[in-house]
């Protein structure tokens, strides 16, 4: 159920379609193919890795959007989404078969590198052990965690219901808070015969020199394992790196993640559908306006409705007023990055208060602003909106933009920092699944509102701007294009403002989702925001995932950094401009 | 307008040295009761700790943006003396916990606290960190901060604006300034105990419970007895 015919030359079969792409695989691997519909194409485990290749190579499927998994209670099926950047149009799924007990597919990390992360999640959280997979750890939670949190008959601790609404919320008086629940009186549980006290927990594999060795190495240099976060102020949020050096040289950056693992999935699959909505504010809190409207597109695939014509305008209006204040607020971070402490990071959030004005006038909130609606927005934006707005898009934001920009390429040592530091060559940023700016930054022109049209956006004048060398310099210079690009759509937006309803039919607190699966996505300010959403008919989702793409980006993050200075390192993660609440969800 | 005189204080012959010595004793040096003194050295104390309170740099989820909001130019929270986030917990007076504590992260949050030097503070910033807020059914959530550590001020809201974060912040002045160096835990005898870290095994596990959780582990009946049970839907308790 694509929004828009795909965009491919005539003579060449529409691969676009999941069943022609299946008649293509049969042909090379006649018994690979297990069934194929509209949904997906079911593939045998054993020849997965030569399908993969196959795709990737002969069909020009290069770039893998996705990786899950869905626990359909019998069985466990593993889900990969994939595209062609070149043609683009909407992703094929792929699907793989896993049985229930010790359940194992073959690892598609030879194939595509950006699975790296995404199959660590899917062991960490399902259970399904990815063969070949390099370094199958839990990525998430810790090693030592008891039981794999996706698998439908894992309770946690503060269990109450399958689903929402929670009955004992209905008759009045029943609601005993999770505490008291709890018989440990907290949100922990643990196996029976568990003795605490003798328990000693699994200790983190770092490379220590003893001291007879280090004598015996005299005064040599050899490489420190350094730790660096979780607390750090300049990692962002709770991220941890685990960094070896070799004097102040990188050798290797290994990303340690989860400190901010709010489980997403699973509460997403107690909720309702509508109830997810303020949850994907909180995923990406620089952006939640754009969250909500990957999220409604998702669930508007399934539904098949589409909002009105003014609803169209103003989500546009809304996520692209995010992308703009996202990329400032990146730029300031950056320059933090760099040593020019928190100043021109004031600059973009003086502009970002007025940006957050405005979504606090129509949303109510500043931030999570919850505000999209599927067929629809939730409330109806004023006249002095647009007028504010107006005022913003003309006047003041292309000023600030020019000023961001004028910070870094009129200063001669940011070009010396930034230039030809933390390449990303085009071939290994398509192969790691880097999105967003840092995609486009290393030359591939692709952007989801051109590749796969949502909503509006084919209708507007703008382009992509990319970058030729993948280094620091260009992922800075996209991104103060893209906020040109933003304003340039803002602007031809507010002109064709139409008037109207905002809501296709009634407003419902719940809707009832037809069966079926999609996997929806939209262009964020940090890249593609992807959903995949398995709906059973019911008012709750039976699978809920989120892409983060901040998550994916982070896989390429210790190419980028390898043969740096540890000080590159930092401005290196900066420009990949991540969010914990999105890598750890 | 009339001008005011610099005052001058009258002068006193001295009857003999040591009265002279007596009046300038009583002139210069403090001489009422002991608790006032007390209170005077507390209210010039307070005034500068209260007006210098020095956050960690320390940010957990999206409150973490609110708080940087907080410290830009519209909210300005320099006018409070806060402005100076520090990069380690050493030098910093208060841990302003901003976002969801994850179990993950449970055991790096109570390091840091102890890392942090007497006299400190905490504060929960929004619903996460005060009781587990929207994430709290979560199976990696703490619910909230005050089950691994003591906190001074919960600011409720999911974020707090900017706002709500500057009047917790106000109340914990007001705290500060009721304190006294006579009774702050501080300045008793004997070395303060940090809290003991959360150890991370098959699920988090609180260190000042270790008995607790093997004792219960091992009577499943008694274990099972500790829970409320919950009437279902449609039927009466």
């Amino acid at each position: 159920m694509s929004v828009t015919a795909p965009v491919a030359p005539p003579n060449t079969p529409n691969y676009n379609d999941p069943q022609i792409v299946a008649e293509q695989i049969k042909t090379k691997y006649p018994d690979a193919v297990e069934s194929s519909s509209a949904q997906g194409i079911v593939v045998q485990s054993d020849q997965l890795r030569e399908v993969a290749r196959y795709l990737h190579d002969e069909l020009a499927f290069d770039y893998l959007n996705n990786v899950t998994s869905v626990d359909w209670q019998d069985r466990f099926e593993v889900v990969y989404n994939l595209t062609s950047l070149e043609r683009g149009g909407a992703p094929i799924t792929l699907k793989v078969n896993a049985a229930r007990e010790n359940p194992s597919v073959p690892s598609l990390v030879p194939v595509f590198r950006g699975a790296d992360f995404q199959e660590r999640e899917v062991y960490d959280l399902m259970g399904i052990r990815f063969e070949g997979h390099p370094n199958l750890r839990r990525i998430l939670l810790w090693d030592g965690f008891e039981g794999y949190p996706l698998r439908k008959d894992y309770k946690e601790p503060y269990y109450e219901e399958e689903k929402k609404p929670f009955g004992s919320r209905w008759d009045k008086g029943h609601h005993v808070i999770a505490e008291d629940r709890n018989p440990w009186h907290d949100n922990v549980q643990y196996p029976s015969n568990f003795d605490a006290v003798a328990y000693k927990p699994p200790r983190d594999q770092i490379q220590v020199i003893d001291a007879a060795q280090a004598a015996a190495m005299r005064l040599r240099t050899d490489k420190i394992v350094l730790n660096f976060g979780p607390q750090h102020p300049s990692t962002h949020g709770v991220l941890r790196l685990r960094v070896t050096l070799e004097g102040e040289t990188v050798r290797g950056v290994e990303p340690i993640v989860g400190y901010l693992h709010r489980n997403h999935d699973k509460i997403g699959e107690r909720n309702t559908f509508v109830g997810n909505m303020p949850y994907t504010d909180r995923l990406d809190y620089f952006t939640s306006m754009a969250n909500n409207l990957a999220y409604a597109l998702t669930v508007e695939k399934l539904l098949g409705i589409k909002p009105p014509e003014r609803a169209e305008y103003i989500r546009v209006i809304m996520a692209e007023l995010t992308r703009w204040q996202n990329h400032a607020v990146a730029l300031g971070f950056i320059y933090n990055d760099l040593g020019a402490f928190y100043t021109p990071l004031i600059y973009a959030m003086e502009e970002r208060e007025l940006i957050l004005d405005l979504f606090e006038a129509t949303a109510g909130s500043r931030m999570m602003c919850n505000y999209m609606r599927f067929g629809g927005v939730a409330r109806d934006v004023t006249d002095d909106f647009i007028a504010k707005c107006k005022y913003l898009v003309n006047e003041r934001l292309p000023r600030r933009t020019d000023e961001l920009e004028a910070y870094m390429v009129g200063n001669e040592i940011f070009h010396s920092r930034a230039k030809n530091i933390g390449v990303l060559p085009r071939d290994l940023a398509i192969n790691y699944s880097t999105a967003g700016p840092v995609l486009r930054a290393s030359g591939v022109k692709y952007d989801i509102r051109r590749a796969e049209p949502y909503s509006i956006y084919d209708r507007f004048d703008f382009e992509i701007p990319t970058g030729t060398t993948g280094d620091l310099y260009d992922r800075f210079i996209v991104r103060v294009a893209e906020m040109r690009e933003s304003l340039k759509i803002l602007k031809q937006a507010l002109d064709q403002f139409p008037a109207g309803e905002i809501m296709t039919g009634k407003k419902n607190y719940q809707v009832r989702v037809p069966k079926g699966e999609a996997y929806g996505r939209g262009e964020n300010p940090k890249g593609e925001l992807g959903f995949y959403v398995v709906s059973d008919g019911t008012a709750n989702p039976y699978r809920y995932h989120v892409r983060g793409p901040s998550f994916i980006n982070l896989t390429a993050l210790n190419d980028m950094c390898v043969g740096y200075k540890i000080a590159d390192m930092i401005v290196i993660l900066g420009s990949l401009d991540i969010v914990m609440g999105e890598v750890d969800r | 307008m009339s001008e005011e005189k610099p005052q001058t204080p009258p002068m006193t012959i001295a009857n003999s040295e040591q009265e002279w010595l007596d009046e300038q004793v009583r002139r210069t040096i403090w001489t009422g009761p002991w608790n006032k003194f007390i209170d005077l050295v507390d209210l010039i104390y307070n005034w500068g700790r209260r007006n210098s309170i020095w956050p960690l740099g320390f940010g957990l989820a999206c409150c973490a943006i609110e708080m940087i909001c907080t410290s830009a130019t519209r909210f300005d929270i320099a006018r409070f003396g806060m402005e100076l986030f520090r990069g380690t917990p050493r030098q910093a007076d208060l841990m302003l916990v901003s976002g969801t504590v994850t179990k993950k992260m449970a055991p790096a949050v109570v390091r840091l606290y102890n890392q942090m030097a007497e006299p400190k503070y905490v504060v929960a910033m929004g619903a996460c960190a005060s009781g587990g807020g929207p994430f709290k059914e979560g199976y990696n959530v703490v619910s909230g901060v005050d089950k691994l550590v003591p906190v001074d001020v919960y600011i409720p809201g999911c974020p707090p604006t900017p706002q709500a974060l500057l009047y917790g912040l106000m109340q914990l002045q007001k705290k500060i300034d009721k304190q006294s160096i006579r009774d702050a835990a501080w300045y008793r005898k004997g070395v303060s105990e940090g809290v003991p870290e959360p150890i991370l095994g098959p699920d988090l596990i609180d260190a000042r419970r270790l008995d607790e959780i093997t004792a219960l582990s091992a009577d499943p009946e008694k274990l099972a007895a500790r829970a409320v049970k919950l009437a279902t839907k449609g039927k009466k308790e």
